[in-house]
């Protein structure tokens, strides 16, 4: 059962974890013990590729990354809550989130490496494009979502993004086309409180971003970000609205940015570093991994195990997208269009006579 | 065949589409209820259902963003922008993602999506409800643009586009929606895109033009026609290019005007010189010369009709290349 916790200069935020003392420990109802592995071994998945990512960027094996360490939780917990049928639609932030339904590593890591092989069909795992620019998916969440519902289909959609995104316009014209159409939708803002430099404080005098539900009639929840199985719970209950016709919930995962914005970002210059610290003695990983502990669930040997999964798929993901061939100058070409216009093919052959092909 | 007007036709171009289709569906401001601004969606409502003739919230970026989402849940979304100029906060999406998603998912998802906006000035209205934006849209990669000029191509071209697995942009000269009438075909009709129409023959001077300034172009020819044989070309779609009609009528003619109501700078008139330039230097007889709206925002209506292209502009123009 959901406990609430009062963090001081906050609001209440769902959380089922303890720490182990004071705070006792709560369960989710109708998890059993392979669903707590389960995700388990996603948040390890994804906290294993987060962190050989960054050391696969300092060896210049793939470009600047937009590094995820502490938002395990939100990814996992949520994506645990949807079915196959349902979309998801990552922001960068998330570039990993289709690991947890197939995705090869290696697919996510030719992304970052600017290789063609990165850019996935969104069909195969209902798993959207990494929306690069701030929220101006979430229309596109919004449209999927009342789209399916129109054809009387169940699914629903969860469009991903930062706690930056609820300045933008997009955002705003988003939630509120899916307020309006009832489309299911789940709004799930990733709240750790940086954008850049840029400290939520300076992003919106709203006392909190779920306060912001409010204005597009739908219901808006806080849940602590580094709980994963308090996001399980909410966005579990979000999808079940959204299943029974009741529209879009906005869900505020609140966290903390204890790493750089991406590979590129020095983070010394803006942020309280002991704060920081502190943070990421409470990141997500740590506190699950104890709950599971203390619950009798996880063993040494297990959680051995699984990290050394974690990172055979890495190694064989990078050894893997490293493989790729080289790609063809000929994509430049391809896939604008359905039928490509006539001048391609004059400007494909003119460019290859160049470059001696 | 039915005598409609430009608005009555591309009507006409819903009712056949979305009975022909059940995933097309129409949507944006004022639609569904009202039938649109214009009355270009009227009746939709009524005869597929608010379901497939939507009243959207007032938000340009959110309609283009959802019709996104709504192709990639299988429908083929015909957007309504109400003005031309009230499109440009869907130019984030149109850019950033519209042109981009096919490409994004190196071709495994279409997305045939229509964006369609009355466009131009000439109507006596307020500020922002005279823009001429097809460089905009025209520039943008992985998107097409069309501009009829005629009911019949108003029909056929929003028919093409609907069809299309691209997204198409089409731009409505809103001046001749009810002013210009002509003969549709009735039932299905559909106008490639990708080819220009010679609107009037002729072997001395060709004036190329589109959507609202080939009335115009045709006027100044038929003012020339005692000096000179003018010949218009419509070249209906801006991407992708008729270019061989376009080389074969200044092939033809050694010398071109190029008519855009638009400002100069940047215009997609630009770019028809700039193929000029580079395709048909040996077929010139005179400098290709440009008539354009000014490099200024749409002015005060009292005095709109000193922007506009006129017929004594493009007959002065012509008769330029004609001396030179």
């Amino acid at each position: 059962m959901a406990q609430t916790l009062r963090v001081p200069g906050s609001h209440d935020l769902r959380r089922v974890i303890g720490d182990g003392e004071a705070i006792p420990d709560g369960e989710v109802e109708g998890l059993e013990e392979r669903d707590l592995l389960e995700l388990y071994r996603s948040m390890v998945l994804l906290r294993t590729y987060d962190e050989r990512s960054v050391v696969f960027h300092r060896q210049g094996r793939i470009g600047t990354y937009a590094i995820f360490w502490n938002h395990e939780a939100m990814q996992a917990g949520s994506a645990y809550a949807l079915e196959r049928e349902d979309w998801i639609f990552p922001s960068y932030r998330e570039s990993a989130i289709g690991l947890l339904r197939g995705m090869p590593v290696s697919t996510v890591l030719s992304w970052w490496r600017g290789h063609p092989a990165g850019w996935w069909n969104p069909l195969d795992y209902n798993v959207a494009s990494i929306c690069v620019p701030i929220g101006t998916h979430v229309p596109h969440a919004a449209g999927l979502a009342w789209g399916k519902k129109l054809r009387g289909e169940s699914s629903c959609a969860v469009a991903y993004f930062g706690d930056g995104a609820t300045s933008e316009g997009s955002f705003h014209e988003g939630a509120n086309f899916a307020g309006v159409m009832r489309a299911p939708l789940i709004l799930f803002c990733n709240n750790n409180q940086w954008a850049i430099s840029t400290p939520l404080s300076a992003q919106t005098a709203a006392e909190t971003l779920a306060d912001k539900a409010v204005g597009y009639g739908i219901p808006g929840v806080r849940v602590d970000g580094c709980d994963v199985l308090a996001v399980f719970e909410a966005t579990r209950d979000a999808v079940a609205r959204a299943r029974a016709g009741e529209g879009p919930t906005f869900i505020e995962a609140v966290s903390y940015r204890t790493a750089p914005h991406a590979t590129a970002d020095d983070p010394r210059a803006y942020i309280d570093l002991e704060r920081v610290e502190e943070e990421k003695r409470r990141e997500c990983l740590g506190r699950y991994e104890a709950y599971l502990r203390r619950a009798g669930v996880l063993s040494d040997e297990l959680a051995e195990s699984t990290r050394a999964e974690a990172a055979e798929a890495l190694r064989s993901g990078i050894a893997a997208a490293e493989e790729e061939p080289p790609a063809d100058v000929g994509l430049v070409f391809e896939h604008a269009y359905a039928a490509p216009p006539a001048s391609f093919a004059a400007e494909l052959a003119e460019l290859r006579e160049l470059l001696g092909e | 065949m039915s005598e409609l007007t430009l608005v009555e036709a591309i009507n006409d171009a819903f009712h056949t589409e979305l009975a022909r289709d059940d995933s097309v569906l129409v949507m944006g401001e004022d639609v569904g209820r009202a039938g649109g601004v214009f009355r270009a969606t009227a009746g939709l409502r009524d005869k597929f259902g608010a379901e497939r003739c939507v009243d959207t919230p007032l938000a340009e970026a959110g309609i283009l963003g959802a019709a996104v989402g709504l192709c990639m849940a299988g429908w083929r979304p015909v957007c309504e922008m109400q003005y031309d100029a009230f499109s440009y906060p869907c130019l984030d999406q149109l850019i950033t993602h519209v042109g981009r998603y096919r490409w994004r998912t190196r071709g495994a998802m279409d997305f045939p999506l229509v964006v369609r906006m009355p466009y131009g000035g000439g109507v006596r209205a307020p500020e922002l409800h005279d823009d001429s934006p097809e460089a905009y849209y025209a520039h943008t990669p992985g998107v097409k643009v069309a501009i009829p000029s005629t009911p019949a191509d108003a029909k056929g071209l929003l028919a093409a586009a609907i069809r299309d697995p691209d997204p198409v942009i089409v731009l409505e000269p809103k001046l001749h929606y009810r002013t210009m009438r002509g003969d549709v075909p009735a039932g299905e009709h559909v106008v490639a895109l990708g080819r220009a129409r010679v609107a009037r023959d002729g072997d001395d001077a060709t004036i190329v033009a589109y959507g609202s300034m080939v009335p115009v172009a045709e006027a100044a020819a038929e003012l020339l026609a005692e000096e000179a044989a003018v010949e218009v070309l419509d070249i209906r779609t801006l991407k992708p290019l008729d270019e061989e009609a376009l080389l074969e009528s200044v092939g033809k003619t050694g010398r071109a005007v190029i008519v855009q109501e638009a400002p100069r700078t940047a215009g997609y008139g630009a770019e028809l010189a700039a193929i000029l330039a580079e395709k048909a230097m040996l077929d010139l007889r005179a400098p290709v010369i440009r008539v354009t709206g000014y490099d200024v925002p749409y002015p005060y209506w009292q005095i709109e009709d000193a922007y506009m292209p006129s017929v004594e502009r493009v007959v002065a123009a012509v008769r330029k290349t004609l001396e030179f």
